[in-house]
């Protein structure tokens, strides 16, 4: 399948408080056209960083790339003009966020906000009365109900669920042919996270979308994903297709994510009574201004020998496109 | 939104009231009045007279009956008589007008057209070399006390290079001036004026918009406007400019009871013919019924600027609905 972007060794640093902050490191990623790639990682692992960086979206002052490519289509994000970068931002690749209420203006309109997009995207010009036309067919596609009230109405107006449609009916506006989705259903109901999932989903098959799904909810990945990367401290350790992980996790990271996942026939209210006290993860996720030697995971791994303090792993290759960083994976 | 309106206009009287009452006992309890003011140089003047002027001002009552007829007289927009020269308070109030609001007006205008694109700027550009001497001229506007400003303006200005006149709103030969002679006139007094009227509150603006507008700038929104593909210009002016605004109304509010009140010890350095002089003067001579004809319309204005302030917000703010 034809690699629609990749991202190559992409270094990202933070500036906070006099400390540096290492983002992320030497990060690499490849997004296939019309898949799905998840992206999980523990809070802090430097997800949204990634998402935020491949639109170049870092405020300057708070951090910057230092070094890496960003290839859309084999052309280099982060060395376009930023007149370039206007053209594929919002318009090639569109995002949308975590939470939806602060992601949108408060003070306009929906019709405004997706009106803005279009007039800025559309080749031709639109009349005010092909203009509705459109925003209410955008609104129709996320599945907002009544549409010709929702586009009058302001964002605090909605429900959760209904301004996350709206944010993506905004990033749609464009016919984009990438979606990054970072953490889009953290803020929601467990109901409504379902429902946009499933739109997200259907969506995707439908217009051709290649989608990233940032999250940090294994049953997310299952339900959506066709690939998976896992991610620790700013870099990716685990790589392959979303079966083989749940089934074949071969990072001690990963694993350990996977076990406290609660599975059905533990619930309490199962009448199996097959109880199991749920997994966690000894320890904390690194201070990324103040990261471990060797492998960044080893002062939480169950498997770490002495070897693991010594220097990073490399990203290998274990299983046909199965990609582990962990000396002792095959162990 | 026409009964919150009405609502908020009722819940004033007893607000009022209770700005009238304390003034009315703070400007009795200060020592010396009325009769002190016009007889107490003079050793001509016997106990006797002096208790005549008293009891002719009403003063020799109790303090709460005073109150109440005063109050009684204003319900009726009677302000009364100035102790001074028994003309009516409310035709020496209207008089100053004029002046105060043309000193204001202007001095406003000036800081919201200057203070606000400072402050935007600066935000945008937040640390550039530009953002950092705005800090300093701030740091230097709060500092500077209006009035010795306003002194030292006058020895270089009217003094020393002598381009500009000093006191007053016009020149004693005023009435000869053709029509654009005398709006040259007019405008020369007012340089200064409105130039130190301005300043401190040109630093308090542009401070508070930068503040405003950076913490716009830190939403999520705005990440939102960006990552639509709008340009910088457009992620500003088109979504963090509007939300910025909006604290920044009720300073607006705020200050317009200050465009009548007039500042009392700014408009007495440069001898302004406006409400704070006599606001100033009436105070001096214990003249209770300017004094608290003054004070009433202070306190409505700063009501009622509240009031606006408030209904403005609910325009530009969809999220603000009065019930």
């Amino acid at each position: 399948m034809e690699k629609i972007l990749e991202v190559k060794n992409l270094s990202v640093e933070f500036y906070k408080g006099g400390k540096v902050i290492q983002a992320l490191r030497d990060t690499s990623l490849t997004l296939k056209r019309n898949e799905v790639l998840g992206i999980v990682g523990e809070s802090g692992c430097g997800k949204s960083t990634l998402a935020l960086s491949i639109l170049r979206l870092i405020p300057e002052k708070e951090g910057k790339v230092i070094s890496g490519e960003i290839l859309f289509k084999g052309e280099d994000l982060l060395r376009l003009s930023d007149k370039k970068l206007l053209q594929i931002r919002g318009d090639r690749i569109s995002i949308i966020f975590q939470d939806p209420f602060t992601s949108l203006n408060p003070v306009l309109k929906i019709s405004k906000q997706i009106a803005e997009s279009l007039i800025l995207h559309k080749k031709e010009n639109l009349s005010t009365h092909q203009m509705e036309k459109e925003i209410i067919e955008l609104l129709d596609l996320v599945k907002l109900p009544k549409p010709k009230d929702t586009m009058l109405s302001y964002p605090h107006q909605l429900s959760g669920g209904m301004q996350q449609r709206a944010m993506i009916a905004i990033a749609l506006s464009s016919n984009p042919e990438i979606l990054i989705a970072d953490e889009p259903t953290t803020a929601l109901d467990v109901t409504i996270q379902k429902e946009i999932l499933n739109l997200l989903t259907e969506l995707q098959k439908k217009l051709g979308l290649s989608v990233v799904l940032i999250t940090h909810d294994f049953g997310i990945v299952a339900q959506t994903c066709q690939r998976v990367s896992v991610m620790y401290a700013g870099i990716i350790v685990e790589e392959a297709s979303t079966s083989e992980i749940f089934h074949n996790p071969l990072h001690p990271y990963t694993k350990g994510l996977l076990e406290s996942l609660p599975s059905r026939e533990e619930l309490p209210s199962s009448s199996q009574g097959k109880k199991r006290r749920l997994k966690a993860i000894p320890g904390q996720v690194p201070d990324p201004s103040n990261l471990p030697s060797g492998c960044k995971f080893h002062p939480r791994c169950p498997k770490v020998i002495e070897d693991c303090k010594l220097e990073e792993p490399r990203l290998r290759e274990i299983v046909k496109n199965h990609w582990v960083r962990c000396i002792r994976a095959v162990d | 939104m026409l009964e919150y309106i009405v609502r908020r206009l009722l819940f004033m009287i007893p607000l009022l009231l209770g700005i009238t009452i304390i003034t009315f006992v703070v400007v009795h309890l200060s020592p010396g009045g009325p009769a002190d003011m016009l007889t107490g140089l003079s050793p001509k003047v016997s106990a006797e007279a002096k208790a005549r002027l008293h009891s002719l001002y009403g003063l020799d009552k109790p303090l709460h009956v005073q109150y109440w007829l005063w109050l009684s007289r204003l319900v009726r927009f009677d302000f009364g008589r100035s102790f001074k020269d028994g003309r009516l308070v409310i035709i020496k109030i209207l008089e100053r007008l004029p002046a105060t609001l043309l000193l204001n007006v202007l001095s406003l205008l000036l800081i919201f057209f200057i203070a606000l694109p400072i402050g935007i700027i600066s935000a945008v550009r937040q640390d550039s070399f530009f953002d950092k001497g705005m800090t300093v001229f701030v740091f230097l506007g709060f500092s500077v006390p209006a009035f010795w400003l306003a002194l030292l303006l006058m020895v270089l200005f009217g003094v020393v290079l002598g381009w500009l006149p000093i006191s007053g709103m016009h020149s004693v030969n005023f009435p000869y001036f053709s029509f654009w002679g005398k709006l040259w006139d007019i405008i020369k007094h007012l340089i200064l004026p409105v130039f130190v009227s301005a300043f401190g509150g040109l630093a308090y603006l542009s401070r508070y918009s930068r503040t405003s507008m950076l913490e716009v700038l830190r939403q999520d929104y705005i990440r939102t406007a960006r990552a639509k593909g709008l340009s910088e210009k457009k992620v500003i002016y088109r979504h963090a400019l509007r939300n910025a605004l909006i604290p920044i109304v009720t300073l607006l509010g705020l200050s317009l009871p200050a465009l009548i009140g007039g500042g009392f010890i700014f408009e007495t350095i440069f001898a302004w013919p406006g409400m704070g002089r006599l606001g100033y003067q009436a105070i001096m001579a214990r003249d209770y019924p300017v004094i608290m004809g003054v004070g009433v319309i202070a306190a409505l204005l700063t009501l009622l600027g509240n009031l606006i302030a408030d209904i403005t917000y609910a325009f530009i703010d969809p999220r603000i609905r009065y019930r």
